[in-house]
């Protein structure tokens, strides 16, 4: 399988590493007693992990390399995964949605309303990473500001909400249209922008909003936030803290499901081929009669629209906001959602989000190395299935041969 | 006599310092083959890139006018996607395919400015959507079916073998409705069948009724197809007339034909 060499190699990785690891894992002073510990074991625990990975991640190359040497000799056919089967083939969809569906609607009344919450927290971060999922995903345009159209939606609600008393539904449009307008705002300077300088501007775009928020102090009351936050309104009528949780994860799922519904429809039609061709070649996407300038703006304003929604609906949730909620950090997590879940891709994403808000979660446990495990999983996951967990396919047009056969 | 569908007046490009086209002037006509050429880094590709909108020309004027005897339509100035809305579309010479997407879809996106529906139509498909994009369907089909790319609408567009991206990129383009076809070496890394096919493609398309103006190096190709040849060197026009003309004239010769034949 391996050949001594690559033994060799990887050996020298262990070696290395056990030697960068060596002051922080080795050595341990305790300034009181005025000792140094020796830890000699956490060495051997680096070297023989470090080995292990190493050794794996050889392993994983060769067969590669030996399934595209099949590949081309032509001896090998490829598999298709399981995923794509379920995905491509609506009989099984439906029915996987389905049972999902059933699945999230029973929730509530099977765990405890810490479970409940969670999921919340979960399920907004699946329309965050929909959201996205346009602007990235199917644009092709690298937004690391999108946590800024957040805060434009949760500080509108709060803000109208404060000084004029405006219900939630109301608000829900109105952080939403707003947000939509901050889209466009940003769209219009970055229209020619592309890569890398796309993603610092909006990078910085996301920074002004925050500090705006965190220094106009008349306007959003500075780092202390805005409190008591109606929730969401039943009909008038006075929800305790229990159903009011139930009510906001019941109208969670059916946002879920409305957006995935439009963004559903918005992928298979003119505008999201539209979105898609901009992605894979601006100059050519041009030359076939697409408005540039239009289709960027719309993705952003879309894509920003959602994040809108979504804050409207956190400071509901919550009751209370600051600028700390809309750091970078956010825009990152929901970026690593819609790139691990599989750019473009619907299924993805709720995956991603469900795989990235609450493993932290449920692993509290381990809390002090979650960044650890989270940078860890980037880096493992960008090196072997850079497509995302579920990749994005292309709707096949499958009566096309039917009429052939006809014609 | 009718006028030229696209009509170029002393187009001239500057690129900085540098005067990469001069003076050109190039007229075609409704229903011919029209071939531009010349050396490496004589112009051509720029003047596609001028006629298109993709640059905006130092001087010199563009006019199309449509066959149907509408007013003539000065391009200069406007952008690719609204020169392309006019009726003048075009493939390129390094092939610029949306390489994730299928190969239906690629041609579905040439419809994108012949259609109109948009968010709300998508989101609702409402019934005008629906006709639309059913229409978009079959336009798309009917236009691989013609370029012989049929079997292939459900793969992705990076996975067909060279020569069927080059036709497709001729699909797509024709999928914007033109009556002016640019083709940028559509022959380029063709094998000698391919070629042929090519060959066959396009005087089909003509006989459909559009005009083309074509780059081209392969010169059996284009005069084979030619009704005029274009032929230029350092960004100057040095001869124009048919394929015997051209071949036979001595500053064409001298610039470039020369070594072609011998070889």
């Amino acid at each position: 399988m391996l050949s001594i060499e690559q033994l060799k190699k990887s050996l020298f990785v262990s070696l290395w590493f056990a030697f960068l690891t060596f002051p922080l894992l080795v050595i341990k002073v305790d300034p009181i007693e005025r000792t140094v510990q020796w830890r000699w074991e956490n060495m051997a625990l680096v070297a023989a992990g470090s080995f292990l990975v190493s050794l794996l991640v050889r392993v994983f190359q060769v067969q590669q390399e030996r399934r595209r040497e099949r590949r081309a000799t032509g001896e090998f056919v490829d598999r298709v995964p399981i995923m794509q089967i379920i995905l491509s083939e609506p009989r099984y969809l439906y029915t996987l949605s389905g049972a999902v569906l059933l699945c999230s609607l029973v929730f509530p009344f099977l765990f405890s309303t810490y479970q409940t919450n969670i999921m919340i927290t979960a399920l907004m971060y699946v329309m965050l990473g929909l959201g996205l999922n346009i602007v990235v995903g199917l644009a092709g345009l690298l937004d690391l500001g999108y946590v800024a159209f957040y805060a434009v939606g949760a500080y509108s609600y709060a803000l109208l909400n404060y000084h004029f008393d405006v219900g939630f539904w109301m608000a829900l449009p109105i952080g939403a249209l707003l947000a939509a307008l901050f889209g466009v705002l940003l769209g219009f300077p970055v229209l020619r922008l592309r890569g890398d300088y796309l993603a610092i501007v909006t990078l910085g775009f996301g920074e002004i909003i925050r500090l705006i928020l965190e220094n106009w102090n008349e306007f959003s009351e500075g780092p202390s936030g805005i409190s008591n936050i109606s929730r969401p309104g039943f009909f008038g009528i006075e929800l305790s803290l229990e159903h009011a949780i139930l009510y906001l994860y019941y109208l969670m799922i059916a946002m879920v499901v409305f957006t995935i519904f439009v963004v559903n429809r918005l992928q298979d039609s003119r505008i999201g081929r539209a979105w898609v061709a901009l992605r894979e070649d601006e100059i050519a996407c041009q030359a076939m009669g697409i408005d540039k300038r239009k289709t960027k703006l719309t993705a952003f304003a879309l894509g920003a629209t959602w994040a809108g929604i979504v804050g409207v609906i956190f400071a509901a949730k919550t009751t209370f906001i600051n600028p700390a909620s809309f750091t970078f950090l956010e825009s990152a997590i929901i970026l690593c959602i819609v790139v691990l879940g599989g750019m473009g891709s619907i299924f993805g994403v709720i995956v991603g989000a469900l795989i990235l808000i609450l493993l932290p979660e449920y692993l509290r446990a381990l809390s002090d190395y979650r960044m650890l495990a989270f940078g860890a999983v980037l880096v493992t996951m960008m090196i072997f299935r850079p497509q995302g967990v579920v990749a994005n396919i292309r709707r096949s047009y499958q009566f096309k041969s039917k009429a052939e056969g006809e014609g | 006599m009718q006028k030229p569908v696209l009509q170029v007046e002393g187009l001239s490009m500057d690129f900085g310092g540098i005067r990469a086209m001069c003076e050109l002037d190039l007229d075609v006509h409704q229903g011919q083959i029209v071939a531009l050429i010349g050396p490496n880094g004589a112009g051509k590709t720029t003047f596609f890139n001028c006629v298109t909108g993709i640059y905006n020309p130092t001087e010199g004027n563009v006019f199309l006018n449509p066959p149907d005897g509408s007013r003539p339509i000065r391009l200069n100035g406007l952008k690719p996607n609204q020169v392309t809305k006019k009726g003048m579309a075009r493939t390129f010479q390094n092939i610029r395919l949306f390489q994730k997407m299928t190969v239906l879809e690629n041609v579905m996106i040439g419809r994108h400015c012949r259609t109109s529906s948009y968010i709300f139509g998508a989101v609702f498909k409402t019934r005008a959507t629906r006709r639309e994009e059913r229409e978009t369907v079959e336009k798309s089909y009917r236009i691989l079916q013609q370029v012989g790319l049929a079997d292939t609408v459900n793969e992705l567009a990076e996975n067909l073998p060279y020569g069927a991206q080059r036709r497709l990129e001729i699909a797509r383009a024709l999928a914007t409705e033109p009556f002016l076809l640019l083709l940028d070496e559509p022959a380029a890394g063709m094998n000698p069948q391919e070629t042929h096919e090519l060959d066959e493609l396009i005087k089909q398309i003509r006989d459909d009724g559009h005009s083309i103006l074509l780059i081209e190096h392969d010169m059996k190709l284009v005069m084979s197809l030619s009704d005029k040849i274009y032929v230029v060197d350092y960004g100057k026009k040095i001869a124009e007339g048919s394929p015997r003309e051209v071949s036979s004239d001595p500053a064409v010769i001298k610039a470039y034909l020369g070594e072609d034949i011998d070889a």
